[in-house]
């Protein structure tokens, strides 16, 4: 099971998390200062994993942007790997060439992706497309309340008229 | 590009982002943070607020609490956003209590009803979003709130419900196994679920139902079995593909649990080699998740009942992993420790990349290499391996992993010492160094070693274990800054066996002793073993009939301590004082010397007391009745009660109160409604069939009951038409058998001539410029290695193993013994080769994509991200970030050896790829950006501009595609 997913960039700075373990705010603070310390501070040629509190996180590095999770001790840490590039395939997809910026403004709506990649720390999905049609499936639906709610605003602009 | 209407917040939370992401310190950011938090708590009370703009409040608070700050102040008005009835609130709702609240959060027991009410909505999004919501925020007493509505939506029409519907069993199944216990016929039913990816959700509830209980659920691994061929043949559709591999995430989860079920199983295991082999055989080496998949493969291997075909395969893939990269290397290693425990022999073939992991300057695979020694230690080389750790100890600062490695290194210290005078100096290092560290039990176990020996009836040994302790504990006892648990057992020691062997008088240890409590005089418990250690000598001194004197130091100790704030100490101090007073014989009495081995009796009955209590009963008290007994009475003397114990056990209520009706008769409160749809099914109980040949087609004649899976189904689901049915692979199977029967006497022989000859062959070859001081090394760690005697040592082996071979012919009787030495008697003939015709000539065509994305990942592409051309003020920052491989491309000027579109590939982005020259790149050499994304970046990068949230020059990377 995957405990939480981390974005950091390479400042260190917190792009997006996600805990699927409880963990209070305190605790939180804590593992992101200890783990960005850990990962942002190893070398490219290493390995991408690191062994912290008995616990296993995978990081890979897209750009300025590292992408974490941690999993139990058992886990197979390639999948996990690939887990966070399937994810960011997914997010290259929708954002058309996503950019550290792109997450930066709309952390919400990678937060809507990753909803639907993940569930309850497993994997749900590992088809691109059928998450790809369910996210825009939702947002067609936001534009379509959007055009609702601009044409009533026009039909109370004329009635006010 | 819908999404790129991303920005659609209002200009002070785009203010709010950029300046966060300008804040050049943590406590920069925290100021605005702060101020943020100030101005939403004052702007999310005021009247009136349009919803839209307190959506957007609502994210704002998602983004203070992703920083770390506390929000909490915010929840009550995400809860209410999740009533709204349209959905893009609704949905900003949901994700913001599901990133805010954890399970035991006050707030959930009002979103329980929402969640209710939107479980039943006939808008899949709306249903959807609201199973989200399950899988974060029901706890166990919420359970049964929700319980029958998700079970009913298992059945809904759309694929994406069914799904998540299946993973929120999952969680409650992990929150309360109880809850759902008699629901594992729908997880079965929804194995067979025509979409594949309610499929291959449902393999993570029945990976963890396996592993609680495997034999229940063995009746599936023929299912199991037939996915995974399906898979690996590529029957699933084309989009569950991923880099060209067949669903491998579905493949990975379905070997784990194929592991699980085959583990100790023969027969079991033998239906899975078919199918592990042609994975091993298509698995595509070059890719990562090709690797994962090989990976997992090995794990399943290593776990099932050992095929000496599969370990040769599995033997082979772990020593190209240790050939590999670091992360493959890591994995490698992780499996070899896997391995090892079926063949131990293997360790051997690698000891010398084994060695260079442990050598490595990255610690992540150092310390896998160290797990991997610790699985492999005996007792000739745990000298080495434990002396090795505990160098490795003393170098590092995590706390977490030095408490690991210290009880390892005292847990192969108690099980393979080969002396006890090395044993203790090994504890002596383990507690200077990590005595605070490890668990308090250890050090109990030493002192009972030391008391009781190893267990050998040799009282010579035991005494000179003894004073071989109590010699090292006086020396160590000097030093300074030892760790509590240390001294406590150094107090113990030389308290029991100080002047044991006579070496030492009473009056230097008690000197030493007192010395101890003096330098550590904050830490009581050394002081309270420190003075029971005086107490100790001095009543053996007064036994042994030795005039006592008492050290001027003990004394003003003993003052000290009688004056003590603590009553444990105060105690003990008088204790000994009055020890010290009395003669010779009482001494002897009170304190025999070398007690602590003595078994004490106690009567647990207390038939001391049954005199008193006779009396008292006498006396007209009343008679004492057991607390068993009392429970009992109170159960039957209340029958009533037992009803509204169990309701209230179920805590709260979620459903409206029934109508009353005239006539209740005898209901009891239902607060857990059944759900009527499922018949509760007894457990499945089918006994295994005891041949392969034919357990097939009795599936087939007994599916007509629900329960079982139909397999024919599955097998037609997502195949071509063509696809062959279950009752040919039946014939085939047993015919398979019988060729087994006849021919298993060759391939014995066969089998392991050629294991001689591969492992005679791996062993040389390793022998090229190996430094003799790692070859020593080798030596000491895997034993002989050597050039001249490996040889000889490791083919003896094998003769051995060929002559047991033949000596133990008759297999029936050979015990399912996983660890045996040696190997299974009957393999299955070339389980690797038997694949159909059509895989074996599929197989050896190199797939010419993958060998693109193979060059691509070992990053020999010279592309250089378009934003570039944008942002073309900076471009060498940008070069420099973009790892050194593009920068040596481009440095050297090298021609793209990739040809034209191969970037596509890998970011799966489609379109007409664009040319543009890479500034400041390789003058002239062309390199090919992805297909639309130049004008995408452009369109942003002015919309962000417009915004005002200009990239500064601190981090122009911002606008670097991720994917590169």
């Amino acid at each position: 099971m995957i405990h939480f997913v981390l974005l950091i960039s390479r400042q260190g700075k917190v792009r997006l998390t996600k805990w699927y373990s409880p963990y209070t705010q305190k605790e939180r603070t804590k593992v992101i200062r200890e783990l960005s310390g850990l990962v942002l501070s190893r070398g490219p040629k290493l390995c991408n994993f690191v062994e912290w509190r008995g616990f296993k996180v995978a990081y890979k590095r897209y750009a300025s942007l590292y992408f974490c999770m941690c999993t139990d001790h058992e886990d197979n840490e390639l999948e996990i790997l690939e887990i966070i590039h399937h994810f960011v395939e997914i997010l290259d997809r929708y954002f058309g060439s996503v950019c550290e910026l792109d997450l930066i403004f709309n952390f919400h709506k990678a937060y809507y992706i990753l909803d639907e990649l993940l569930i309850a720390g497993e994997l749900q999905e590992s088809s691109k497309k059928t998450v790809a049609r369910l996210i825009a499936a939702q947002d067609s639906l936001v534009e379509a309340a959007k055009e609702e709610r601009s044409s009533i605003s026009t039909i109370i602009a004329q009635a006010t008229k | 590009m819908g999404s790129q209407g991303g920005f659609g917040q209002s200009k002070e939370f785009l203010d709010l982002v950029k300046s966060i992401g300008e804040a050049r310190s943590k406590s920069e950011e925290d100021r605005i943070i702060l101020g943020e938090i100030e101005t939403l708590k004052r702007r999310i009370v005021e009247p009136d607020i349009p919803k839209r703009k307190m959506k957007e409040y609502i994210i704002r608070l998602v983004y203070v609490e992703m920083l770390g700050h506390d929000a909490s102040f915010g929840y009550i008005h995400a809860v209410k956003m999740t009533h709204d009835d349209s959905l893009l609130l609704k949905r900003t709702g949901y994700l913001a209590v599901t990133l805010f609240l954890n399970e035991d959060h006050d707030l959930i027991i009002l979103i329980v009803n929402t969640i209710q009410k939107d479980l039943r909505s006939d808008n899949y999004l709306v249903v959807c979003a609201a199973l989200n919501a399950v899988c974060r925020l029901i706890n166990e007493e919420t359970i049964p709130a929700v319980l029958p509505q998700v079970v009913e939506l298992l059945g809904h029409a759309k694929e994406a419900v069914r799904k998540k519907a299946i993973m929120a069993l999952h969680r409650f199944y992990q929150k309360s196994p109880a809850s759902v216990l008699h629901l594992i016929s729908n997880f079965r039913k929804t194995l067979c679920d025509k979409d594949p990816g309610v499929m291959g959700a449902t393999l993570c509830p029945l990976f963890d139902l396996v592993t609680v209980d495997v034999k229940s659920h063995k009746d599936l691994v023929i299912s199991f079995i037939s996915i995974l061929k399906q898979v690996a043949e590529k029957r699933l559709p084309k989009s569950y593909d991923y880099h060209q591999m067949p669903a491998p995430f579905i493949q990975i989860k379905l070997l784990k649990i194929l592991a699980l079920l085959g583990s100790g199983d023969k027969q079991a295991s033998e239906q899975m080699y078919t199918v592990l082999g042609d994975i091993f055989r298509k698995s595509d080496t070059l890719i990562n998740i090709g690797n994962a998949v090989l990976y997992e493969c090995i794990c399943c291997v290593s776990c099932i009942y050992p095929n000496p075909k599969l370990l040769d395969a599995a033997a082979d893939a772990i020593s190209k992993f240790l050939k590999s990269d670091h992360n493959l290397k890591y994995m490698g290693i992780d499996a070899l420790g896997r391995l090892i425990k079926i063949s131990p022999d293997i360790a051997e073939q690698h000891q010398l990349a084994v060695i260079d992991c442990l050598e490595d300057p990255d610690d992540t695979l150092k310390r896998k290499t160290f797990e991997l020694l610790y699985k492999m230690t005996k007792s000739s080389n745990v000298e080495v391996i434990v002396n090795r750790m505990i160098d490795y100890m003393i170098s590092i600062n995590d706390n977490h992993y030095k408490t690991e490695i210290a009880s390892r290194c005292v847990e192969l210290a108690e099980q393979f010492a080969p002396s006890n005078h090395w044993f203790i100096q090994t504890m002596n290092k383990v507690f200077e160094h990590a005595g605070d560290l490890v668990n308090i039990k250890v050090a109990h176990n030493l002192m009972r070693l030391i008391a009781e020996g190893f267990g050998e009836d040799d009282d010579n040994a035991d005494s000179q274990l003894r004073s071989s302790a109590v010699e090292s504990y006086l020396r160590i006892i000097a030093e300074p800054k030892l760790p509590s648990v240390f001294l406590q057992v150094i107090c113990w020691v030389l308290g029991e066996y100080g002047t044991a062997d006579g070496k030492y008088s009473a009056s230097y240890i008690t000197g030493k002793l007192c010395d101890v409590a003096e330098a550590y005089s904050n830490d009581e418990t050394v002081k309270a073993y420190a003075i029971t250690a005086l107490m100790k000598l001095y009543a053996y001194e007064i036994a042994a009939g030795r005039k006592v004197d008492i050290l001027p130091e003990c004394q003003s100790l003993i003052e000290e301590l009688s004056a003590s704030h603590s009553t444990d100490l105060q105690q003990r101090a008088y204790e000994l004082q009055a020890l010290i007073g009395l003669d010779a014989r009482a001494v002897e009495t009170v304190m025999p010397s070398d007690a602590s081995c003595e078994d004490i009796e106690i009567d647990k009955s207390l038939s001391f007391l049954n005199h008193y209590v006779q009396e008292s009963v006498e006396k007209g008290a009343q008679p004492y009745i057991p607390e068993s007994e009392r429970t009992g009475m109170l159960n039957t003397s209340s029958f009533r009660n037992e009803d509204h114990h169990e309701a209230s056990m179920h805590g709260l209520r979620f459903e409206a109160y029934d109508l009353p009706k005239p006539v209740v008769p005898s209901k009891s409160p239902v607060t857990y409604t059944p759900s009527t749809e499922l018949v509760p099914v007894p457990e499945p109980s089918y006994s295994r069939e005891v041949h392969t040949s034919t357990a097939v087609p009795s599936i087939s004649s007994s599916g007509s009951t629900e329960l079982k899976l139909r397999l024919d189904g599955v097998q037609k689901k997502w195949g071509r038409p063509n696809y062959s049915s279950g009752s040919t692979s039946t014939s085939e199977s047993s015919s398979q058998k019988t060729v087994n029967g006849v021919a298993q006497t060759e391939i014995v022989s066969t089998s392991t001539s050629r294991a001689q000859a591969t492992s005679s062959f791996d062993l040389k070859k390793p022998q090229v410029e190996i430094s003799p001081e790692k070859q020593r090394l080798a030596a000491s760690l895997f034993g002989g290695p050597s050039k001249t005697d490996k040889r000889p040592t490791s083919s003896s082996h094998k003769v051995v193993k060929s002559s047991s071979h033949t000596t133990e012919r008759p297999p029936a009787a050979k015990p399912v013994d996983a660890s045996e030495k040696s190997t299974p008697v009957q393999p299955p003939p070339d389980l690797l080769d038997l694949g159909e015709p059509t895989v074996t000539s599929s197989a050896p065509l190199i797939d010419p994509f993958k060998q693109l994305e193979g060059l691509l990942d070992q990053g020999e592409n010279v592309s250089v991200p378009n934003h570039g051309a944008v942002n073309a003020t900076k471009p060498p920052e940008m070069m420099s970030l973009y790892a050194e491989i593009a920068a040596s491309g481009q440095s050297g000027g090298v021609v793209n050896p990739i040809p034209t579109n191969g970037d596509d590939l890998l970011s799966g982005l489609s379109g007409g790829s664009i040319k543009t020259a890479a500034p400041g790149g390789a003058a002239g050499s062309p390199s090919l950006s992805k297909g639309p994304s130049l004008k995408d970046s452009l369109e942003k990068d002015a919309l962000v501009r417009q915004m005002g949230v200009t990239p500064t020059s601190q981090n122009p990377n911002l606008f670097k595609d991720l994917l590169g």
